[in-house]
């Protein structure tokens, strides 16, 4: 009798309404995850471009919400934290200042760790920070310093002092991880520019959201329009259907003579 | 009215001191009180009280420490004061001896003071300075003290009584004479030497105690001989004390009352940056009794948890009879306990850290080299363009970009070398190997050229020609073509993959 009396009623309203929440698609302008992972390729940017992407449409969410608060800051100069480790700094390069967002550019810190161990040290000292907009990290492959141990520190970390990690898996396998939203990143051709069709466009990014705690999975083509994050479904994106026909035929030599 | 001040002695009731009154009766400190009484039978008579006498003094040495850093007690009525270096403070001597008079005068205090080179000398003329007609009592160093002081009676050498009935029976009543004969060449015949003199007296004088030997005096009189003085220090004894509203009689009471005086005692410890070594914990009962428990620690402590739980311990038996009303908490010897650093990691755990502990904890642990910022750098070769600066320098200005020179995301620290196929001698790529794969160029913006620096660089340096691909899969790179066939500087063009576009 006693115990059924501290159990609080449940109305099924209640239920309905956290279910539709939780159904509720992934659309950009939500506010961040505290902890999410992004994996791609070693072949190229695309991992730490989409993370970025998706860390400044949210960096821009909660800009919404605080310009709300007449006390609060109203221009955000928090630094960012981009923490890499050596195997990510030899395949795919570091973060280069002048190709970085311009609102970024002046607040990078960027932690080049000799081991995965260092890395996880140093995105979790970042994420007790109070002074970071949020902390990046590229770890390569599947160390095993990173096990479900240490994703869940570093998820309960992010979740206690409100700093989004936003951690790259560059040519990892999806293992265990207490991660609240995974996504899967490949380049994605890009819309053609409007003075220069030859030209490579705006980055654009196949996204697939494979888990997430409060979405259901979905796929979408992200893009950069102007610093704002787009996503459109996969099949109604421009580019997507006339990549065939961009290709230009080789001239002269074959690459067996190179 | 004449008034005397008197101690018991076995032979009847001694004069210690007496007023001024009294002095021109006839009365005189050391007389017997019935002589006193048959020169001034009107004396009113009171026990003296040295214990508070030299409390007194003590607190007015302490209280002269304002015109010097320190001062030593001169019982029984006397404190010297260090003024070296100070006394420009108050506009020189003459004027610190006036504002000693004042002050003193202001408290009521009748007061003769002096300043010289020596505490001896000091001494000598507030004593007998007066008496021999010095009008202020100032000896500097450049005087010839000997000779200033020369007047003065052997009194003023500040010995016991009876070595100052031996000298005035030598017949040696001033310092002058004193001096003379520790100085050889004025003796009766005329020719005793120094070495003579001084050997009399020291023959006659025996004792090494300074108050029995003259000669160590006079030595120290002129500052030949050093003369150690015991300064008095002011110590405060941290005190803490709650008196209760409601007399307390019950345990769980008193065990707050103790941990509230404990943190208090804390604080008070913290501030004077001291540690306890002894505590006495006073209990006042409302019937008058008084309950006191003593703690000894093994090392100095601050620390008021563990304070209030050795006390704890002490508190089993007290019997609170009515009821409590006061607890005082009073730490009777406490030593120097310098400031511990606070708890980081607690602090850090519920505020989380500020950026500068933050990179001060990845530097310690990474290296500095580990923790860096990129910065702009004036250069048009782009891996020159960037440089890294510790993370909290300063941020210089710089010139900002063009907007349509597209740069990459990131940048290989080396760039790699790719095979290319293009339209000879400087077309667009159209096909790369890079990494062991083969890739079409689908997209391809270029070339952008950048001159190497010839004002830095040797002259064979090629020049580069940029250009940014993508791929078929949509993969964005920043690749070069480093020079030209016909440049002269080298063969064929060698092509690298410098950059990986978002």
């Amino acid at each position: 009798m006693a115990a059924c009396a501290v159990l609080k009623p449940v109305r099924a309203s209640d239920i309905l309404a956290q279910s539709r929440r939780r159904e509720a698609r992934w659309r950009p302008g939500l506010s961040a995850a505290s902890h999410s992972e992004v994996f791609a390729s070693t072949q190229d940017a695309s991992g730490a471009g989409a993370a970025l992407m998706l860390a400044r449409d949210a960096l821009t969410a909660q800009a919404r919400v605080r310009r709300s608060d007449p006390l609060a800051e109203v221009d955000d100069q928090r630094q960012i934290l981009w923490v890499q480790d050596r195997e990510a700094i030899r395949l795919t390069g570091r973060p280069y200042a002048q190709g970085l967002p311009p609102d970024l550019r002046r607040r990078v810190i960027h932690v080049a760790a000799k081991s995965a161990q260092d890395a996880l040290f140093a995105l979790e000292e970042g994420l007790r920070c109070r002074d970071l907009a949020f902390v990046m990290g590229e770890i390569a492959g599947n160390p095993r310093a990173l096990d479900f141990t240490a994703s869940r520190r570093l998820s309960l970390t992010a979740e206690k002092h409100g700093v989004p990690l936003w951690l790259v898996r560059l040519d990892a396998s999806a293992d265990l991880s207490s991660a609240r939203m995974r996504w899967r990143v490949e380049a994605a051709p890009s819309a053609a520019p409007r003075w220069n069709a030859d030209a490579p466009g705006d980055s654009a990014w196949q996204a697939e959201l494979f888990r997430a705690r409060m979405h259901p999975p979905g796929e979408w083509i992200l893009s950069d329009e102007k610093g704002s994050l787009r996503a459109t479904e996969p099949r109604k994106h421009p580019a997507a259907a006339d990549i065939g026909n961009l290709a230009r035929p080789t001239v002269g030599r074959s690459l067996a003579a190179l | 009215m004449p008034t005397a001040l008197i101690t018991e002695t076995a032979h009847g009731p001694r004069i210690d001191a007496v007023n001024d009154l009294g002095r021109a009766a006839g009365a005189t400190p050391g007389m017997m009180l019935a002589d006193a009484r048959t020169l001034c039978p009107d004396i009113a008579v009171t026990p003296s009280d040295p214990t508070g006498d030299l409390d007194f003094l003590e607190k007015l040495a302490l209280w002269a420490q304002r015109w010097g850093p320190w001062s030593a007690l001169d019982p029984p009525d006397g404190v010297l004061v260090d003024v070296s270096g100070a006394s420009h403070l108050f506009g020189g001597e003459a004027r610190l001896i006036e504002d000693v008079h004042t002050a003193c005068a202001a408290r009521g205090l009748a007061a003769r003071a002096a300043i010289a080179p020596t505490a001896g000398a000091a001494w000598a003329l507030a004593h007998f300075g007066a008496k021999i007609g010095y009008s202020e009592c100032i000896l500097v160093r450049q005087d010839d003290a000997m000779r200033m002081l020369a007047d003065l009676p052997v009194a003023a050498l500040r010995l016991d009584s009876n070595v100052l009935t031996v000298l005035r029976r030598l017949g040696l009543k001033s310092l002058g004479d004193l001096a003379a004969i520790a100085k050889g060449g004025s003796g009766l015949d005329g020719n005793v030497s120094e070495a003579s003199g001084r050997d009399a007296l020291k023959r006659r004088f025996r004792s090494k105690s300074p108050t029995a030997n003259p000669l160590i005096r006079l030595d120290q009189l002129l500052g030949k001989v050093p003369e150690p003085l015991l300064p008095v220090i002011a110590q405060t004894m941290p005190l803490v004390q709650r008196r209760l509203m409601e007399p307390i009689r019950h345990r769980s009471l008193l065990d707050q009352v103790l941990s509230d005086l404990a943190a208090d005692m804390a604080r008070e410890l913290e501030g004077k940056g001291e540690g306890a070594r002894r505590l006495e914990l006073g209990l006042w009962r409302v019937d008058g009794e008084v309950l006191v428990r003593k703690l000894e620690l093994a090392a100095a402590t601050r620390d008021a948890a563990h304070i209030t739980r050795l006390f704890t311990n002490k508190l089993e038996d007290v019997d609170a009879g009515f009821g409590i009303e006061i607890v005082r908490l009073r730490a009777s010897w406490s030593e120097p306990l310098a400031l511990g650093q606070g708890d980081i990691e607690i602090a850090a755990e519920q505020h989380g850290t500020s950026l500068a502990a933050c990179i001060d904890r990845l530097t310690v642990r990474l290296g500095p080299e580990a923790v860096r910022r990129p910065a702009a750098r004036a250069s048009h070769i782009p891996e020159r363009a960037q440089v890294w600066v510790p993370p909290l320098d300063h941020q210089l200005a710089s010139q900002g970009t063009l907007d349509f020179y597209h740069r990459p995301l990131k940048m290989l620290d080396k760039a790699e070398v790719i095979s290319v196929l293009y339209a000879s001698p400087d077309g667009c790529p159209q096909r790369f190997r890079w990494r062991g794969k083969v890739r079409e160029v689908v997209r391809v913006e270029g070339p952008e050229r950048i001159a190497p620096e010839w004002w830095r660089e040797r002259s064979s340096v090629r020049l580069r020609d940029y250009y940014r691909i993508e791929d078929a899969k949509g993969q964005r790179y920043w690749i070069y073509r480093h020079g030209l066939v016909d440049d002269g500087r080298g063969g064929m063009p060698a092509w690298y993959l410098q950059g990986m576009c978002a």
